[in-house]
């Protein structure tokens, strides 16, 4: 079908730009031409094709009652039971719960700090001082969450710990943190807090450069303090960095992240660790449940989508500066 | 910018600094604890509740760990599988990559939408672990390396970064008759080396700090990688019910535990400066064309 359109406006074109014999010829033709940049494709376009849409086709198993013999084309469908099963099961208020709890203390204490940060190091005009400590606060977002949590196992030890010692002093208490349910959460925000406050400021901070100089001059002249200057010029400059930043951070909301969850739980902490992410796991690969899994991966992934663009929605309906 | 030095501004920056610093070394406050605890022994590591010193300086931890068989093969194999992977991921990214930044190449633009579906859009944890079972990959090294090895992000900031390159380099080496293979190889790679570099260095520590791929794709615990043996020996008792633990299995004592992390990290805090060179100019090309 293209290929005579192609053909139709063709000689418009060569009149204006220098000849290219492939465009005017088939694709055959042209294939032939680029033969070595599509046989360089190959590589990428398989790997694209069997292990990110080969498990995409895979998610048709939460539909199905997903028999290892017969594969996933094979099982036997099942409508939507592996969702009603999961809405009814005493779990999943329990699994919402924790998920929404952690996403939100970490949206309402980790997204703020990060700018927070941005905001104090854009202050600094000592360029040794913002480098060091920018460097500094980087380094724990390329420690994996295995040495993390390595690392809360050291600090939080029962009773030899530094810090299990620092926080039962503080407290008055003595609680062993990395196995007690209330201390679960706290742990997770300030492990999170930790890795990736610091990382998290880079976005932020290429923002704040692109904010006019000039306004900080006539903000000066009107005899604005520094905090009226970050008030009304700088947070205003990055509102838009911020919403984006946002929304992307409400669409992450249910990942709670696996692998920090993981390595966290322990028999104890169960009722408050207990996760989306975990689950899907603990029902999955260790228990064989794999449809039913996948289902619970497939609801998680819809509501994040959701998610993204209610906010995204919501954030436009107000008049501001949206994601897409 | 000229800024009006007022009392309160100045004090301003004075508490500004002092708690930025303090910040800065709270972030470095971990590693500096754990480095001294694992030059200590035992009884100073219980004794003491902090310090960044070790009274008395002891080898005896790194004496364990380095002859004990199942560290030195989690090593060895960590070592291994982050090489060989980083090299299949780069070399795959930028073959994609190359042909992606021909602007007149016809399937471009579909192929590139398919890639970007893919950052917004993915199978999931049992999806992707049902296709590596059936591809025969469970209990081998390629289950590390291959259900990961473009990343979308990596690719679309390698191509956009070909198509930059100034074009009349191709058009002279193509008057001499040379391939696009030739071209690739000869003009291009040499002048991406530093950006090469630095995608090579984020492969490497995505492989090395892959705790989730060992944990579902290898059960043989002979094939465990350096993250998986630090799991085992730092959570020690308290992850009963978490699986993967054995139940023979003795605690060790706390000066090993701060060896091993030493070990699993010094790798990354060595390469973190050349990281750290390119990886804020990366992030924001891919945050603004992605």
């Amino acid at each position: 079908m293209t290929a005579p359109v192609v053909e139709a406006k063709a000689p418009g074109r060569a009149a204006s730009k220098p000849p290219a014999p492939a465009r005017r010829r088939g694709f055959a033709v042209h294939f032939a031409h680029y033969k070595w940049l599509y046989l360089l494709l190959l590589p990428g376009v398989l790997y694209f094709a069997i292990f990110r849409y080969g498990p995409m086709y895979g998610v048709s198993i939460a539909f199905k009652d997903y028999v290892p013999f017969l594969g996933v084309n094979g099982s036997p469908w099942v409508g939507f039971t592996n969702f009603t099963d999961f809405f009814a099961n005493p779990d999943f208020p329990r699994l919402l719960g924790n998920t929404l709890i952690l996403a939100f203390l970490n949206l309402g204490i980790a997204f703020p700090l990060t700018i927070v940060l941005a905001l104090l190091l854009n202050e600094v005009r000592l360029s040794v001082l913002k480098r060091t400590v920018q460097t500094l606060v980087y380094i724990p977002h390329f420690l994996s969450w295995t040495i993390v949590a390595s690392l809360s196992f050291l600090l939080f030890a029962l009773d030899i710990g530094p810090l299990f010692q620092f926080v039962n002093l503080l407290f008055g208490t003595n609680v062993d943190i990395l196995s007690d349910p209330n201390w679960f959460r706290p742990l997770i925000v300030l492990q999170e807090i930790w890795k990736n406050t610091g990382w998290g400021t880079i976005i932020f901070l290429a923002a704040l450069a692109t904010v006019d100089q000039d306004q900080y001059e006539a903000a000066i002249i009107d005899g604005a303090g520094r905090f009226r200057r970050v008030w009304h010029i700088t947070l205003p400059g990055i509102r838009s960095t911020i919403i984006v930043m946002l929304i992307l951070a409400i669409g992450q909301m249910l990942n709670t992240g696996f692998e920090q969850i993981y390595l966290m739980t322990n028999a104890l902490n169960r009722s408050v660790a207990d996760v989306f992410d975990t689950y899907v796991y603990f029902v999955g690969i260790t228990q064989g449940a794999y449809s039913y899994s996948t289902a619970v991966g497939l609801f998680k992934s819809l509501v994040g989508i959701v998610l993204i663009f209610g906010t995204n929605w919501l954030s436009k309906r107000f008049n501001q500066s949206g994601l897409f | 910018m000229k800024i009006h030095n007022t009392r309160g501004g100045r004090i301003f920056d004075a508490a500004n600094y002092v708690f930025l610093s303090l910040i800065g070394i709270i972030t470095l406050l971990p590693f500096i604890y754990v480095i001294a605890g694992s030059f200590a022994n035992e009884a100073e590591i219980t004794r003491r509740a902090f310090f960044v010193w070790p009274e008395q300086f002891t080898l005896s931890a790194y004496e364990y760990i380095f002859s004990t068989p199942a560290f030195i093969r989690a090593l060895v194999t960590t070592v291994l599988v982050t090489l060989v992977g980083t090299l299949i991921q780069l070399v795959l990214t930028v073959t994609m990559a190359y042909p992606l930044a021909k602007k007149n190449l016809r399937g471009r633009k579909l192929i590139m939408s398919l890639v970007v579906f893919a950052m917004v859009f993915s199978g999931g944890m049992i999806p992707t672990f049902l296709l590596v079972k059936d591809l025969g990959l469970l209990n081998t090294y390629w289950a590390l390396i291959l259900p990961a090895a473009i990343n979308p992000f990596s690719l679309i900031i390698i191509k956009n970064f070909f198509q930059e390159l100034p074009a009349e380099l191709e058009e002279s080496a193509k008057m001499d008759g040379a391939t696009e293979i030739g071209i690739l190889w000869r003009i291009l790679l040499p002048l991406s080396k530093p950006v090469l570099a630095t995608f090579a260095l984020f492969y490497a520590v995505g492989i090395w700090n892959d705790f989730m791929s060992p944990l579902l794709y290898l059960s043989d615990n002979n094939m465990w990688t350096l993250q998986m043996y630090l799991r085992q020996v730092t959570a020690a008792s308290d992850l009963l019910g978490t699986g993967n633990v054995d139940p023979s299995y003795i605690p060790p004592e706390q000066g090993i535990k701060f060896a091993v992390i030493v070990v699993a990290t010094l790798p990354i805090l060595i390469f973190y400066p050349f990281l750290q060179k390119h990886f804020a100019k990366g992030m924001l090309i891919g945050s603004v064309k992605g």
